[in-house]
């Protein structure tokens, strides 16, 4: 198959054969349908090319490619192996191989200069059961579902041929300029127009588009060009621009929705006409709330609290859903990229990472997924590893998420990625001057995720992994480092004078929005580009990552060469700033671009839409077949009353709920992350005294500040409720996300919150209904909290058109994310139970009525503030929030952190399960439990003495003198740890029922 | 005099600001020097009293972990590492930093005449090689490889030191608890007899035991790696040269502790790092 003479592959193989990720492969593919395997080894494969003598391949081979120890290599033959089944696995041209190019640089730096390029890649061995050979469709069927993703890989039955990373490119940039007609379109050719191009734009964008180049005298009066036509499709993206969030919105409600929880903080919809969500709800509340900590709201990269006198903390939570759907390790991979980017943007220091995640239940039947639709848990198992990489390898702890399983999410993963960054205070600056230059740090250009703007504004179909192919793209972590090293030195040295990263849209939305109040003029040329043959509209738009822009005056940019080169960063130089009022770019001092700031920015027409809102979700999420049955086990618990009370039932549910994968045990994930570097994680993610049990929040105590003084991050998301009222949901989460953070220790006068939707089809009345109301909810829940938006972002389209011609949508999802402020980190609280003869306690008004989500007591701000006070006193010694599962769940899982016993007594049975807002448990030593009340008996029902912690390890949960739940610790603690899949569970899987 | 400590800043290192701080606490002069300010000799080894290489992922790992940083350190920089550990200096590498110097064959027994370059580090079985033959036969003594579990994992864990001649372990009597994060650290002898040899020699600086001292025997999660013989750490045949898998730097401070909110506290990890600098202040 090497017909290239020059063309050598290592193949590299574990001394250990069968290990623990050829075993995890075998499970892997039996869970995707694919039974006949019996046994897989997985080898490496590197391609190199050159006249290299066998001396030099020997070299290669024993001094850089193999690891003597642990590994086995052999140059490949044309009958490498005898009888086995082979699938090779290389990546398609184009796509980025960052160890490709340390090989070329190492094997110089070895002294063997003839290696010209070189690639890599995987093989496979392949073994089907009782020796049988697998058929020829098992072993497509193999590759296509698990090994190979066909968006970044090929593969083949057999021997592979490498791409080289620039094998296939033309010699030079292809300096090409199209000219778009458009002056004389109808409305049709305009909507084929922005069709044709996955512009996204509808026809009064298109018009207006048109318009502005008729317009002689705004002295236009000529056709655009592709780079203009580009530029303006992607600065006028829902991505970039929130046109349904600014939209005006005119809605009708086919039922009563609900009141605002508090009449005084009714939000100010009036005339059945919203002008603008982020305004009218998010904004507003922001306003009012008026709080003197807050230091930058929906302006800046970031949102920005202060932290003490001398620092202040922002934080940022980005999504990147479709990415994640198509390529998942890609996709969160460049998602992390992209949001520690955003912290960049703000002149901040990245300290924290969170990730909440949503995806499809992971037992789905492969053959049952529409078609370009990748399993559940491949999407989970990459996306998860892509977090992983870009996290642990910058150097940023991953602390704080959530998982979530829903059918919804099958064919539409959810991927909420956050950074939190820490800067000194009055260090960000953020106007540039004319003449300042334009300066690019980082990566180079590549035709990485073109139009990705528009393409995360479209609703994707079975040729969106096709068509956006190109668009996918690896992250390069270790560059990003180097941006870090680089840019919070020049922050200190003030070497610049605006910052801002190139997420979507790349250069152009970069360099368009920091020149919005002045003008810019850049040479394209001047980029550098990873490969040859781009189009000046593609180096303009480009979304390759790992790259920010700088404003920075002439005299500050040998200093900030200087620092580049001692952190190995590359600076390009290409233009400067101006007054003009205009963008424009040149190809090679020819225009290509010229565009005037009004029309880039203000010119978009807003957006008329029409909601209608209902609190029968239901309705609509039939007809789109995503009505979800996967938390019946939950929702089943409201009708506990109706149920025999039998203890065996009680017992097993409880069983059944900490099992569930919602519940259950995230720590294989967890662990995969490092949550240490930095050395400030003062409350983990897992807590207790086998470090086992899910912390309420997480506590950092950062590197370099004075003082006991720290963060609190936390976070609510509860898609189950937003199926039934958007409104409630809204104010739940909001709650979820304040009482997990008071439950740790945070003060809850000094919490911000982030707002990130994820929503479907806004041009859909009751979809946008919803999205109205859950909007409104976010107001009024920050209203009742005092607790303002500092940052958010909506993910809209987050629907998959199957092949079967049905669209799948997700369930209304809202992901609130708090950061606070914990004055003394020595003072936090875990939810661990402590000591035995310790008593128990319900704090918080417990509410029900018959919605489905539950409603949020106007007590409860008083509630939070009242136990931060018995927190800060040091009367509490436990303390864990009631959500999912209600109280027995939180009961169970204090158990577990303390491997303690709870003997305690409860008013109802429906309080066993029963979810609901604004409560917690707390453990109070006896000596305090009269200054705890004391703390909490001026707001009516909002305590209540459930009973004691025992040293006998085994939870007992009466009610009316009757048993109820009874269980030993042991049985929750493997019921909890039940799914996971990691190494240390692997032996010893008991089935729930066993437990009884 | 406080000696002066040389924090290694390759591109990709990642727990240098921490590995500082422990130094500092720990009573020396820390500074984070970028290799390239030592590559154009901006800074020199030759001013600094103590050597770290602390975690993170310099060059990405590509090519397994630590395997770049060990060729920069032994083609550019050779004859200043040899001078450093050849002078009895205290040396320590931290996670990626661990891996470096075994990939760099500076651990566990560096020959300071055969690291010039690193082709003489190891040598060929045979020198005719055809197509089928696999390569191997190399000599090298010990790697860092993949976790058993076979992916990265973050917990903390219990060390207990156990060579008296390592200037960094010597005379620690009480454990020290402090987290992994690593995704390649199971420590591997290319046989039996190199395991016999460190154990004669006592360079088994650090091994993972049970949170109450006891013997892990390989039981995971105690051992969290595969690590033959629960080898944590070891050290050259001299004692000045340690390498660890696990993170000390990162339990310095009470607050860091997992349970401290249980009011648990000590095993910090601070204990390593004053040994050596105590050391390096009596050169």
């Amino acid at each position: 198959m090497m017909h290239h003479a020059n063309i050598h592959c290592l193949i590299v193989s574990p001394r250990r054969a069968d290990n623990a990720r050829t075993r995890a492969l075998v499970a892997d593919a039996h869970a995707l349908g694919i039974h006949a395997l019996a046994q897989i080894e997985q080898h490496a494969l590197y391609f190199v090319q050159g006249a290299l003598s066998e001396n030099d391949l020997q070299r290669l081979a024993a001094e850089l490619l193999t690891d003597p120890v642990a590994e086995l290599a052999r140059w490949r033959t044309r009958d490498a192996q005898h009888g086995a089944q082979l699938i090779q696995v290389a990546l398609r041209p184009g796509v980025t191989d960052p160890v490709a190019h340390e090989i070329v640089r190492a094997a110089h730096a070895l002294g063997i200069t003839n290696v010209e390029q070189a690639a890599t890649g995987q093989q496979y061995v392949v073994r089907g059961k009782h020796n049988q050979p697998l058929s020829d469709h098992e072993l497509h069927t193999l590759a296509r579902r698990l090994l190979a993703n066909d968006v970044i890989q090929h593969y083949a039955l057999g021997e592979i041929e490498p791409t080289f990373p620039q094998a296939d490119a033309s010699a030079h940039a292809s300096g090409i300029v199209e000219t778009i007609p458009i002056t004389e379109l109808s409305d049709g050719e305009l909507l084929q127009l922005s069709a044709e191009r996955r512009a996204a734009l509808d026809l009064n964008e298109m018009r207006a588009v048109q318009n502005y180049f008729r317009s002689a005298k705004q002295s236009v009066g000529r056709e655009p060009t592709d780079v203009e036509f580009e530029m303006l499709a992607q600065t006028w993206s829902e991505h970039c621009v929130h046109k349904t969030f600014k939209a005006k919105i005119s809605h009708q409600s086919s039922v009563n929705s609900h009141q605002s929880s508090v009449s005084s903080l009714q939000s100010p919809v009036s005339g059945g006409v919203v002008d603008g969500i982020l305004k009218t709800f998010l904004r507003a509340a922001t306003e009012k709330i008026n709080a003197p900590w807050v230091r930058s709201a929906f302006v800046d990269n970031a949102g920005i609290i202060d932290f003490d006198d001398e620092f202040e903390i922002s934080f940022k939570v980005e999504t990147h859903n479709h990415p994640s759907a198509i390529e998942p390790f890609g996709g969160a991979n460049t998602g992390v990229g992209g949001v520690i980017r955003d912290v960049l943007g703000v002149s901040a220091k990245p300290i924290a990472a969170t990730d909440v995640l949503c995806f499809g239940p992971q037992d789905v039947d492969a053959e049952k997924l529409p078609e370009g639709v990748l399993h559940p848990r491949v999407i989970r198992s990459g996306v998860v590893a892509g977090v992983q990489d870009y996290g642990n390898k910058i150097g940023i702890p991953t602390v704080s998420g959530a998982i979530y399983y829903d059918e919804g999410y099958t064919a539409n993963p959810l991927v909420f990625c956050g950074c939190v960054g820490i800067a000194p205070k009055n260090k960000h600056p953020r106007t540039p001057q004319a003449n300042d230059h334009i300066i690019v740090l980082g990566g180079r250009t590549g035709r990485d995720g073109l139009r990705g703007a528009t393409f995360s504004s479209m609703t994707m179909d079975a040729q969106t992994g096709e068509v956006a192919g190109a668009s996918v793209q690896i992250g390069d972590p270790i560059t990003e480092k180097g941006l870090i090293e680089v840019i919070t030195r020049a922050r200190d040295a003030n070497l610049y004078h605006a910052i801002t990263d190139c997420g979507a849209g790349g250069l152009s939305s970069a360099v368009g929005e920091m020149a919005r109040e002045t003008g810019a003029a850049v040479e394209l040329k001047k980029v550098r580009l990873k490969y040859p043959g781009l189009a000046p509209w593609e180096i303009w738009l480009s979304e390759a990552q790992e790259r920010m822009v700088l404003a920075v005056p002439l005299e500050n940019i040998t200093a900030l060469q200087n620092l580049c080169e001692t952190y190995e960063v590359e600076l390009t130089d290409i233009g400067a700033f101006n007054d003009s009022g205009h963008v424009i770019v040149n190809y090679d001092g020819r225009a290509v671009l010229d565009l005037r700031n009004d029309f880039l920015h203000d010119g978009i027409p807003q957006r008329e839409l029409k909601a209608v809102i209902s609190n029968q979700l239901s309705v609509i999420s039939n007809q789109l077949s995503v009505i979800s049955n996967q938390l019946s086990v939950i929702s089943n618990q409201l009708s506990v009353k109706q149920r025999e009370a039998r203890n065996e039932n009680f017992n097993q549910r409880l069983l059944e709920l900490l099992a569930h994968p919602n519940i259950a045990s995230k720590a294989d994930v967890i662990r995969i992350y490092d949550h240490e570097v930095q050395g400030g994680t003062v409350v983990k993610p897992l807590t207790g005294v086998m470090n086992d049990a899910p912390s309420d929040a997480v506590v950092l105590k950062p590197i370099g500040t004075r003082g006991t003084r720290g963060i609190v991050l936390s976070c609510g998301l509860n898609p189950e409720y937003g199926k039934h009222d958007a409104y409630r949901m809204a104010l739940s989460v909001i709650d979820e996300a304040m009482r997990n953070a008071v439950a740790v220790g945070a003060d809850p006068t000094r919490i911000a919150l982030l707002d990130n939707f994820c929503w479907g089809d806004p041009k859909r009345p009751e979809t946008l209904g919803a999205l109205v109301e859950a909007a409104r909810g976010c107001h009024d829940g920050a209203r009742l909290f005092g607790a303002p938006f500092i940052s958010g972002k909506d993910s809209l389209n987050n629907e998959y058109l199957g092949a079967d011609g049905q669209r799948h949508a997700i369930p209304p999802t809202l992901l609130i994310s708090a950061i606070g402020i914990i004055d003394d980190v020595n003072q936090a609280v875990t939810m661990d139970l402590k000591q035995g003869g310790n008593m128990i306690y319900r704090v918080g008004v417990w509410q029900r009525d018959d919605s489905f989500a539950p409603p949020l007591s106007q007590e409860t701000p008083r509630v939070y503030r009242a136990l931060h006070q018995a927190i800060r006193a040091g009367r509490v010694r436990a303390c864990h929030d009631l959500s999912e599962g209600g109280l027995a769940v939180a009961a169970a899982e204090m158990c577990i952190g303390g491997r303690l016993g709870m003997a305690i007594e409860i008013a109802t049975t429906e309080m066993l399960f029963g979810e609901t807002n604004g409560c917690l448990l707390a453990e109070v030593a006896p000596n305090d439990c009269e200054a705890f009340e004391h703390h909490l008996e001026e707001i009516a029902h909002a305590c209540q003495r459930l009973g004691v912690v025992t040293t006998n390890p085994r939870l007992e949960i009466r009610c009316d003198a009757n048993r109820f739940i009874s269980l030993a610790v042991e049985h929750l603690v493997t019921a909890w740890n039940s799914n996971l899949q990691s190494f240390d569970h692997a032996q010893d899987k008991s089935p729930v029922s066993d437990l009884l | 005099m406080k000696p002066r400590a040389l924090i290694l800043h390759a591109t990709g290192t990642n727990r240098d600001h921490e590995a500082a701080l422990a130094f500092e606490r720990a009573g020396a002069l820390p500074e984070i020097v970028p290799l390239h300010q030592l590559r154009v000799g901006a800074k020199q080894w030759r001013d600094y009293q103590m050597l770290v290489l602390p975690g993170g992922f310099a060059y990405a790992d590509a090519l397994g972990a630590g395997k770049l940083l060990a060729l920069d350190l032994t083609i550019y920089f050779a004859d200043a590492v040899n001078e450093f550990v050849g002078s009895g200096k205290p040396v320590i590498g931290i996670c990626n930093g661990f891996q470096a110097l075994v990939k760099a064959g500076i651990l566990p027994s560096h020959q300071s005449s055969v690291i010039s370059h690193p082709s003489s580090v190891i040598s060929y079985q045979s020198s005719v090689i055809s197509n089928q033959s696999p390569v191997s036969g190399l000599q090298s003594r010990a790697t860092l490889t993949f976790n058993a579990s076979g992916h990265f994992e973050c917990r903390w864990i219990t060390l207990k030191a156990e060579s008296q001649k390592c200037i960094w372990t010597r005379g620690l009597t009480e454990l020290i608890y402090c987290p992994v994060a690593h995704g390649e650290g199971n420590f591997q002898l290319a046989d039996d007899a190199q395991l016999a040899t460190l154990r004669a020699d006592d360079q088994i600086a650090l091994r993972y035991v049970l949170h109450d001292g006891g013997g892990a025997n390989g039981a995971y999660p105690f051992n969290p790696n595969g690590s033959v013989d629960d080898i944590a750490g070891v050290c050259n045949p001299r004692g000045n040269v340690l390498g660890l898998m696990p993170h000390p730097e990162d339990h310095i401070f009470v607050y860091q502790h997992p349970r401290h909110t249980r009011g648990e506290c000590g095993k910090l990890g601070l204990r390593l790092f004053q040994n050596g600098v105590q050391y390096a202040s009596q050169m």
